[in-house]
């Protein structure tokens, strides 16, 4: 399995310049906000655009490198992309929107992507779901040696998501190829990369597990990426002495699923309590967010059901000053 | 109840307005097959005069075709896609002619294919000649008809999805394969509809073929022409040359219409719910 390489690769973008340094040798995940540059680093690699500075290579292929003058044509790159909407040829059959791809090779990928029912339809015709595994059947065929997938589950509705997640998550555990996904959303992007990198604003601000991630977040922003609360921080000799609205920069990250809700002031180890209106329930299949003030916290739907929560009820939210992160604000705050 | 009254009479004068526009548009036509019978615009067609400006028109309205597919395409796919100084001042130039009045143009083509012309002496060297020849009419004809092909083929290159024609590079093909398996599938139906102007435009052609080709008969001598030729001599040949310029110009027209729905459902019956790229 090749390692694909991107080395200082610059691209100046409208607002910044998109800098960065990545190896991608199995499946990593680029998340941020939009706009960030996810998108562009797919293009830069598949050699659709062309950046100003850096190097791109592949195994012992070099595809791009600005100082030697190097800049393979993208179709001979061997780079599998699937597009956000997929780009299927619309007057093209799910067939031969594979065989565009590779001639013989039709057969195996409509068989083993559970679409070779589908072979005469074409893509105006299938549901988001039958699309993405056109895609992912046509972007293979080309037997590529990455694949790059750009927001592969953005342009899924709610329901369908988490069937192709699950499916997608089969195939790259399969897949003997680096695998590079951009994605906006940390649960996809942990659900389907061991490596993940938080891009903002054309810089790499923190590449690890999601476990690292979230047991360490670098900054604010990567804190509140992957769904902690924040709360501004006063700090004395690197210890939180009060929360407060003029804190100096720092900020306290808690998780949601670290937060205990309560219908009394509760009475144990967890010292630090905010008592207030319940402002939001939002269920998630089994879990549900409660929002209390400031605070955001995960409990199960068994809970809620239990401790009798609706919103404009009164509750307290507590959590343990072992359950918080001091993170500094970086800029780029979301 | 007042301004009841007030809304229908406004209504009422709406329709009478487009009543009395859309007769006169359609009067005209109505004329030419009241005064003539298919019968005899068929008898017609024996007459060599017509015949010989039928087999003129169509031959060369054809050639100017053919032409303005291999010059017309490539540059209008240019102009679509990329951006250079001057892409404007470009677009300005290919659309010149299309607000030029006909004898202009043909002046403007004496003037530089002409034998005095700015390149007629080298036109010449390799021995040929331009000015009424056949081979005039389809230079007035190409002249004329060819931006608005152009434009057409600009608008509908414009139109397909950048991201397609990524796709196909990824997946290995180069610029050319992309060009003709993915652009010219996708901007068909505008380009038939740019044909379809661009001939009719061609039929009707007179001021530049006149003023470039002259109007000999058998040779130069195009529908629209004979039309203007005949019209002391022979009325009934006028009237079926008329007859048979407004069935082809229907025709056309219809193709026009069909070739632009497809354009807007490219090909493929797309209901797509997240808007498949290429409707855009």
């Amino acid at each position: 399995m090749a390692t694909v390489t991107l080395d200082q690769v610059t691209v100046p973008l409208r607002a910044f310049e998109l800098c960065l340094s990545l190896e991608v040798s199995s499946t990593v995940a680029l998340i941020g906000p939009s706009g960030a540059g996810k998108s562009t680093v797919l293009n830069a690699i598949a050699g659709l655009v062309e950046p100003a500075a850096g190097s791109i290579r592949c195994g012992e292929e070099t595809w791009f490198d600005a100082e030697r003058r190097v800049n393979v044509r993208p179709e001979d790159r061997r780079v599998g992309l699937v597009f956000q909407d997929y780009a299927l040829f619309p007057h093209l059959t799910v067939r031969q929107n594979v065989e565009y791809a590779r001639r013989n090779a039709a057969d195996e990928y409509l068989e083993r992507f559970g679409i070779a029912h589908l072979e005469r339809a074409r893509p105006g015709d299938l549901s988001g779901g039958e699309r993405q595994r056109v895609a992912l059947a046509r972007a293979l065929a080309r037997d590529p040696a990455i694949l790059l997938l750009d927001e592969p589950l953005s342009a899924l509705d709610a329901h369908t998501k988490a069937d192709v997640r699950a499916e997608l998550q089969q195939l790259l555990t399969g897949l003997e190829i680096p695998t590079l996904l951009v994605t906006h959303d940390f649960e996809d992007a942990a659900a389907l990369a061991g490596r993940i990198g938080v891009l903002v604003d054309g810089e790499l601000r923190q590449t690890g597990s999601p476990t690292d991630l979230v047991a360490q977040p670098a900054d604010a922003f990567v804190a509140s990426f992957t769904g902690a609360n924040l709360l501004p921080a006063r700090l004395d000799d690197g210890t939180v002495i009060a929360t407060s609205d003029n804190g100096d920069g720092a900020l306290l990250a808690i998780y949601p699923w670290d937060i205990t809700i309560s219908t009394s002031r509760p009475d144990d180890s967890a010292m630090n309590v905010i008592e207030g209106t319940i402002t939001a329930i939002t269920e998630l299949g089994n879990r549900a967010r409660v929002t209390i003030g400031p605070l955001s916290a995960e409990i199960t739907v068994d809970s809620l059901r239990r401790l009798g929560l609706e919103p404009g009820g009164h509750a307290y939210a507590s959590f343990k000053a072992t359950g918080t992160r001091i993170v500094t604000s970086k800029g780029g705050t979301a | 109840m007042v301004s009841r009254l007030g809304d229908r009479l406004g209504i009422g004068l709406f329709v009478a307005v487009a009543a009395v526009t859309l007769a006169f548009l359609v009067l005209p036509i109505v004329g030419i097959f009241v005064h003539t019978t298919p019968g005899k615009v068929l008898d017609q067609f024996s007459n060599p005069v017509v015949k010989d400006a039928f087999v003129v028109t169509i031959k060369k309205s054809l050639t100017a075709l053919a032409l303005i597919i291999v010059f017309g395409t490539p540059t209008a796919y240019l102009l679509a896609t990329r951006r250079f100084p001057g892409h404007s001042l470009a677009i300005t130039l290919v659309e010149l002619p299309l607000v030029l009045p006909p004898a202009v143009a043909g002046i403007g083509l004496l003037t530089a294919l002409g034998h005095y012309g700015l390149l007629g002496s080298s036109l010449h060297a390799f021995g040929v000649s331009l000015p009424f020849t056949q081979a005039a009419v389809t230079v007035a004809v190409a002249y004329v008809a060819s931006p608005l092909y152009i434009r057409q083929a600009i608008a509908s290159f414009e139109a397909t999805d950048p991201r397609l024609t990524a796709a196909s590079r990824t997946l290995g093909a180069g610029p050319l394969r992309t060009f003709f398996r993915v652009v010219l599938p996708l901007a068909r139906g505008g380009l038939i509809a740019g044909l379809a102007l661009s001939f009719a435009r061609g039929l009707g052609e007179f001021g530049a073929t006149i003023m470039f080709a002259g109007s000999l008969r058998g040779v130069t001598q195009t529908l629209s022409l004979a039309i203007y030729y005949e019209f002391g001599d022979n009325f009934n040949a006028t009237l079926a040359m008329s007859a048979a310029l407004v069935l082809i110009s229907l025709v056309l027209l219809l193709t026009l219409r069909i070739a632009l729905s497809w354009q807007r459902s490219p090909s493929t019956r797309s209901r797509s719910l997240f808007g498949l790229s290429s409707s855009a």
